[in-house]
């Protein structure tokens, strides 16, 4: 092992200390050094943001550390080359699942389709691979199991029925027969077969780099909007009555799970800071299959992704592409809403 | 040395060219440099992620924006 990834180990303790005396740091910090007196609304609002923001971050960090070192152990070659030949279903379902873990970038999406379809791999099965891509997120996952008004449930809840989505989406949308409506030179498309060297082998060194760099590039993507996120779950703090949103996205309004849908479409965020984004709404009376329904519009439809995927799909399947998904994730916000 | 930088237009891609041009000042090697955006030349050289760097013909790296210090030893290889 090289110094960086020795040190960089080392920083692990070093983090579990600042994480769990965090709460007390906190206090020191606004009760005793700044002064503020406890138990006041504002007070509380500061407190909250003072000791949410690093949590997060400290959170944030180490969680894309851990997934950057299982992702450096997966690629978009090996997956294709696994999804080559598999049955149709048997083939949404591996793709569903290894969309969660290769590493992917919407901006890689038009060759990651193109690659696909060259090595033959249905055009059903390449979609719910990039279905499942974005919106099944490990990062999100691991946020919703450490807060509390979450926990294992709706995290295994988030995980299942996202790759439902992507499966079932995918199976559709093979059976529709959509392949006309893939841009025709996608099909004259050749590629090389041969191995690029080095992509096999990786050093642990060279997982530990990988991993590090990921946790640079997505931390400096987000972070403003989890300061943002918690900015907002703090002003709200004890100022906006509980379950003031209730009656609009409540578990009993009808049009709420669709609404939240429309409103995630145009926008286009990190899934953590997503999460960050539905734990204040939550607080307030929205519930939890229309904040979930939201977070995978907003990370599973999105707009710039479309267009980017403009490109080699024609409009119809872009649509096909938007409604099955869209209908999923409907379907999975009101059973939610039904059963919790 | 032909240098090929693999994006399609993306931030990171053109990030990558820019760092590619300050590793071949800084290595003082003579290579040319050009940008392919042409997704068909991309896929040819079976790419699928990218930004990808190509050194005189052979895939040296993709999916990943590299920083100058790590280029300028690729160039150096």
């Amino acid at each position: 092992m090289n110094k960086k990834s020795i040190y960089t180990l080392l920083l692990i303790p070093v983090w579990f200390l600042i994480y769990f005396y965090l709460e007390s740091m906190t206090n020191w910090l606004i009760y005793d050094a700044i002064g503020l007196t406890e138990g006041k609304h504002l007070s509380k609002s500061i407190w909250f943001f003072a000791f949410e923001v690093p949590k997060v971050l400290l959170l944030l960090v180490l969680i894309i550390f851990i997934v950057g070192i299982i992702r450096s152990y997966f690629s978009a070659e090996k997956t294709k080359k696994y999804l080559e030949g598999k049955s149709l279903l048997r083939g949404n379902i591996m793709a569903a699942l290894l969309g969660v873990v290769t590493p992917f970038c919407s901006c890689s999406a038009i060759p990651l389709f193109l690659g696909f379809v060259e090595a033959g791999i249905p055009i059903g099965v390449t979609f719910s691979f990039l279905i499942a891509a974005p919106m099944v997120n490990e990062v999100a996952i691991f946020f919703l199991l450490e807060d509390k008004n979450f926990g294992w449930e709706i995290a295994l809840i988030y995980l299942t029925s996202g790759l439902t989505i992507a499966t079932i989406s995918g199976y559709i949308i093979e059976k529709l027969q959509l392949q006309k409506y893939v841009a025709d030179w996608v099909y004259k498309v050749k590629s090389s077969h041969e191995e690029t060297e080095d992509e096999t082998i990786k050093s642990f060194d060279e997982r530990i780099e990988y991993a590090i760099d990921q946790v640079k590039e997505i931390v400096q993507k987000i972070w403003l909007y989890i300061v943002i996120g918690v900015g907002i779950g703090a002003g709200a703090h004890g100022f906006i009555p509980q379950d003031a949103l209730a009656p609009f996205l409540g578990k009993d309004s009808w049009y709420g799970v669709p609404l939240a849908i429309l409103a995630g479409v145009p926008m286009y965020s990190n899934a953590a800071a997503v999460v960050e984004i539905i734990k204040p709404l939550i607080a307030k009376g929205v519930s939890i299959g229309t904040a979930l329904a939201f977070m995978m519009s907003v990370i599973g439809l999105s707009l710039p992704e479309a267009i980017i995927l403009k490109k080699v799909l024609k409009w119809q399947l872009i649509a096909v592409f938007i409604g099955v998904v869209a209908t999923g994730i409907i379907i999975v916000g009101y059973i939610l809403n039904l059963i919790i | 040395m032909e240098i090929k930088v693999l994006g399609s237009g993306c931030a990171k891609c053109n990030k990558l060219t820019e760092a590619t041009k300050a590793a071949v000042e800084k290595a003082g090697v003579d290579a040319t440099i050009t940008k392919v955006e042409d997704m068909l030349k991309i896929m040819e050289l079976g790419v699928m992620t990218t930004p990808a760097l190509v050194i005189d013909g052979k895939v040296v790296s993709k999916g990943k924006l590299l920083s100058v210090d790590e280029i300028v030893e690729l160039l150096q290889k």
